[in-house]
């Protein structure tokens, strides 16, 4: 018995073809491209602050490839699997090499992943900028809780594990955030600001953020910290620039003051012994 | 083409005598056979596969009330910590090189053995050694290892974790590391130097290959391991202080080290399980591999880039250069996705038949292509500043190692008939294959949507965030599926234990170990083919049918529906 010859395949076949390709590969381009605004948020939102956006437009971006990349992966394994299910002991054409199609999916990704680097400069580079700012928050990380303190004022925030200590920042500003950590590495991490970085011992971790929303937002540490890992939360709490300056000035008296110098002073053993041995409000089975 | 129709050169005929070695338990000790030590590889890495998995089980199931109280925060952590390192360090790696590679290479090459037995068995009583070390930390004061299996500096050092946990580990790993790197000295040099006459590098099976390249990546990158893990050690115990800043030491160092042999340690796994997917489909197919020699440099280039790409592990660490392991990154998709083309291509226009072991591979195939569309995010530093250390990451990484599982599970049912000499029961495959499958996805794809709504890994209760309960229990039902599977799998050996005799070549099979017989002889061979392309058994049991090149057609002269030799 001879291989089923395969269906000639003339021009007009293959331009029909082609069309049909076209057509199937167009229409939902062009839906996407009218749906505008509505792209799909594909599990991830915008945030708050300007470069959590960005962030999120990328992620939008980077989705976008993926769907139409792991569909048409996908499309073609269904088809190979139904298609070509065993249904005879036939013996197929050997056909091992097909140099024009191996050229084409390994040319086209490259392009694909120049145009995904391009993207992500834009976005990275707006993201790890650092612009002259005069609002400065040292936000050290420690076993296991927050201190955050405002550089030239008396302004101190400190708390342990579920004490959410809050870091007040103004919004429409930029806000120079730099990162250090009293003993292991910490996350510092906030859902809403789409961003997270390293508190590292020894390091002066620097960023900038800038709120465009004001509300009280969660975050917490990302990073294997030890046994209260799950439970070092933090808050951050964006207010409106007059509402920060009467904040920072609530901090002038001088109690204020002394317990800042204070807090200055606490070095990283101290602070890990006065750590409860136990979350307050709840006993966890802690050994 | 006719060369192949002449009878097979006789290399040599031992088949009268019988090859006269101890039994019984003596055999498994003092072996230095490749298959019996790979052998104990496979049932001490499946042995290592059941622990891990139920460590997840028990992880799992904390995880499904948000104020879990199953474990306590302390073990949850020595759970996790144990969980990532028995399945990355002893169960995938060991499992991919020690176990299948093993058993395999030596027979697809055509050599009688490993080029140096003695250091192989060396190599399987250093993993078990190194195994037991590491397992044994949950027996002592303090408890196991509970750093995370990745044992960030400082959170490693004495004075954070104290206790002798974190040494069994690092003593663990450094046992376990010897034993790849002995590996991966055995496996280049025995292709290098061991393969049948006319066995070309050009015409050694995909796996073979794939192995060379994960060897020489074992090579290059577990030196680094062992050498960061004896800084760990001295800074623990030697008073060093290479990893303290008050000892003015660089605590991100431990980073850089962990992650040049991390990263390249992701493609050291995953390479044996692209080479087991890239024997098996073909063969289902009744078609070559497509892109053959594409396959090949897809593969170099992996484990080239792999090479430099560590620091995308590191994005949120404010002290690496972005862009450069960003693009170096992004462009391992590249041959990753050579790969599956290729392999689409192998299936396109072939005849597929859904044993047990495509099907796995299939699983594979969907599996790995979330895993690594995913991975892609993730090579993006912005967006990986946006899901690092949440459960988006954890998401990605199952999808991937959950599809080297459904690899090696159908590695298994492929050539487990080949080393035993029976075959598993199909039907009991299948049905472990469904659980597998869509317990993996019920597993992962509620772990991406909750990384994405900020929840981080690595903890052991949520009480903030309780709306989260309910992805986390469908990723439990997953899990759980996933351990249904692991049953049926067992009660599967033993159900087709000596039961369904296999033959030699059960699958039509293309290489060399589907030549000779099920179990092969104590030197694999009483006689080799004449091997003239990277099918040497298809071509003798299919004469007529050579691969292709494109616009190539084959004239055929004689009946195409051959009956399998057998």
């Amino acid at each position: 018995m001879q291989t089923p010859a395969l269906p000639p395949q003339g021009a007009t076949e293959r331009a029909r073809r082609w069309r049909r390709l076209r057509r199937a590969v167009a229409l939902p381009l062009a839906a996407l491209a009218l749906s505008g605004c509505t792209i799909p948020s594909f599990g991830a939102s915008p945030g708050v602050t300007s470069s959590s956006k960005s962030v999120f437009h990328l992620w939008q971006g980077f989705s976008i490839g993926a769907v139409i990349i792991g569909g048409l992966v996908v499309g073609l394994m269904l088809w190979s699997i139904i298609r070509y299910r065993r249904k005879s002991d036939r013996i197929p054409e050997q056909s091992q090499y097909h140099l024009p199609l191996e050229m084409i999916y390994t040319v086209v990704p490259i392009l694909i992943v120049f145009g995904l680097f391009a993207a992500t400069l834009v976005v990275e580079n707006k993201e790890v900028a650092n612009p002259k700012t005069s609002v400065i928050v040292d936000v050290n990380a420690f076993q296991w809780g927050w201190k955050f303190t405002y550089p030239g004022t008396n302004a101190l925030v400190y708390g342990q594990t579920t004490q959410n200590p809050v870091m007040e920042i103004p919004v429409n500003t930029n806000v120079r955030i730099s990162l250090t950590s009293s003993d292991v590495v910490h996350g510092f991490y906030v859902k809403a600001f789409n961003f997270s970085r390293y508190a590292l011992p020894g390091v002066d971790n620097i960023f900038t953020l800038r709120a465009q929303n004001t509300g009280t937002f969660f975050g917490q540490c990302t990073q294997l910290c030890g046994l209260y890992h799950s439970l070092m939360w933090f808050r951050v709490k964006v207010v409106s620039q007059s509402e920060y300056a009467n904040w920072i000035a609530s901090f002038n008296n001088p109690a204020a003051e002394a317990a800042a110098k204070a807090a200055n002073k606490t070095t990283n053993q101290q602070t890990s012994s006065i750590v409860p041995s136990k979350p307050a409000y709840t006993n966890f089975g802690v050994n | 083409m006719t060369d192949l129709l002449k009878p097979p050169v006789h290399v040599e005929d031992h088949g009268h005598e019988e090859h006269h070695g101890p039994t019984g338990i003596l055999k498994w000790i003092t072996t230095t056979d490749h298959k019996v030590i790979g052998l104990s590889y496979t049932i001490t890495a499946v042995i290592m596969l059941v622990i891990g998995g139920m460590f997840a089980e028990i992880i799992r199931a904390q995880l499904a009330t948000p104020n879990g109280t199953l474990v306590s925060l302390a073990q949850y952590n020595e759970l996790f910590t144990m969980h990532g390192s028995v399945m990355i360090y002893l169960f995938a790696g060991p499992f991919a090189f020690g176990a299948l590679a093993n058993i395999i290479v030596p027979i697809q090459i055509g050599a009688p053995d490993m080029a140096f037995p003695r250091l192989n068995a060396l190599s399987y009583w250093l993993y078990l050694t190194g195994a037991i070390t590491m397992l044994s930390g949950f027996f002592v004061t303090g408890g196991a290892a509970n750093f995370g299996w990745v044992a960030y500096a400082p959170l490693s050092n004495s004075l954070n974790t104290p206790g002798a946990g974190a040494d069994l580990w690092i003593g663990g790993l450094l046992l376990t590391g010897f034993s790849a790197i002995f590996t991966g000295v055995n496996l280049c040099a025995t292709i290098f130097y061991l393969r049948a006459p006319g066995m070309t590098m050009f015409r050694m099976p995909i796996f073979t290959w794939n192995m060379l390249v994960t060897s020489i990546l074992i090579l290059l990158a577990f030196p680094v391991l062992t050498a960061g893990l004896i800084m760990l050690y001295a800074d623990r115990h030697f008073g060093t202080h290479i990893f303290s800043v008050a000892g003015g030491g660089v605590p991100v160092l431990w980073q850089h080290l962990f992650w040049f042999w991390g990263h390249p340690e992701v493609y050291i796994l995953a390479l044996p399980f692209f080479g087991m997917v890239t024997e098996i489909i073909p063969v289902f197919s009744r078609k070559p591999v497509f892109g053959y020699k594409g396959m090949i440099f897809a593969t170099l280039s992996i484990a080239a880039l792999s090479l430099g790409v560590w620091a995308h592990h590191m994005f949120t660490t404010g002290v690496v250069l972005l862009p450069f392991f960003s693009i170096m990154s992004l462009l391992i998709a590249v041959p990753t996705g050579i790969k599956i083309f290729n392999w689409i291509g192998t299936m396109w226009r072939g005849e597929v038949w859904f044993s047990t072991a495509m099907l796995m591979s299939l699983g594979f195939l969907f599996t790995f292509l979330i895993g690594g569309l995913t991975g892609i995010y993730l090579a993006s530093p912005p967006l990986d500043f946006f899901t690092h250390d949440t459960y988006f990451v954890v998401a990605h990484f199952h999808s991937v190692v959950m599809a080297l599982v459904l690899a090696g599970m159908g590695g298994l049912f492929y050539w487990g008939p080949k080393i035993t000499g029976y075959l598993l029961n199909e039907r009991l495959g299948k049905a472990q294959f469904w659980f597998l499958f869509i317990g993996t996805q019920a597993f992962t794809f509620p772990l991406y949507i909750l990384g994405l709504q900020g929840m981080p890994r690595r903890m052991a209760i949520y009480p903030h965030d309780p709306q989260w309960k309910g992805l986390n229990d469908l990723s439990t039902v997953g899990a759980v599926l996933i351990g249904i599977s692991t049953i049926i799998f067992v009660i599967n050996v033993v159900v087709s234990w000596k039961k369904y005799p296999a033959g030699d070549n059960p699958w039509d099979g293309h290489t060399l170990e589907w030549f000779t017989t099920s179990p092969p002889p104590h030197h694999n061979f009483y006689r080799l083919l004449q091997i003239r392309s990277e099918r040497p058994t298809w071509d003798y049991n299919h004469p007529g049918h050579r691969a292709l090149a494109h616009g190539q057609h084959e004239a055929h002269e004689e009946n195409d529906s051959e009956v399998p030799a057998s």
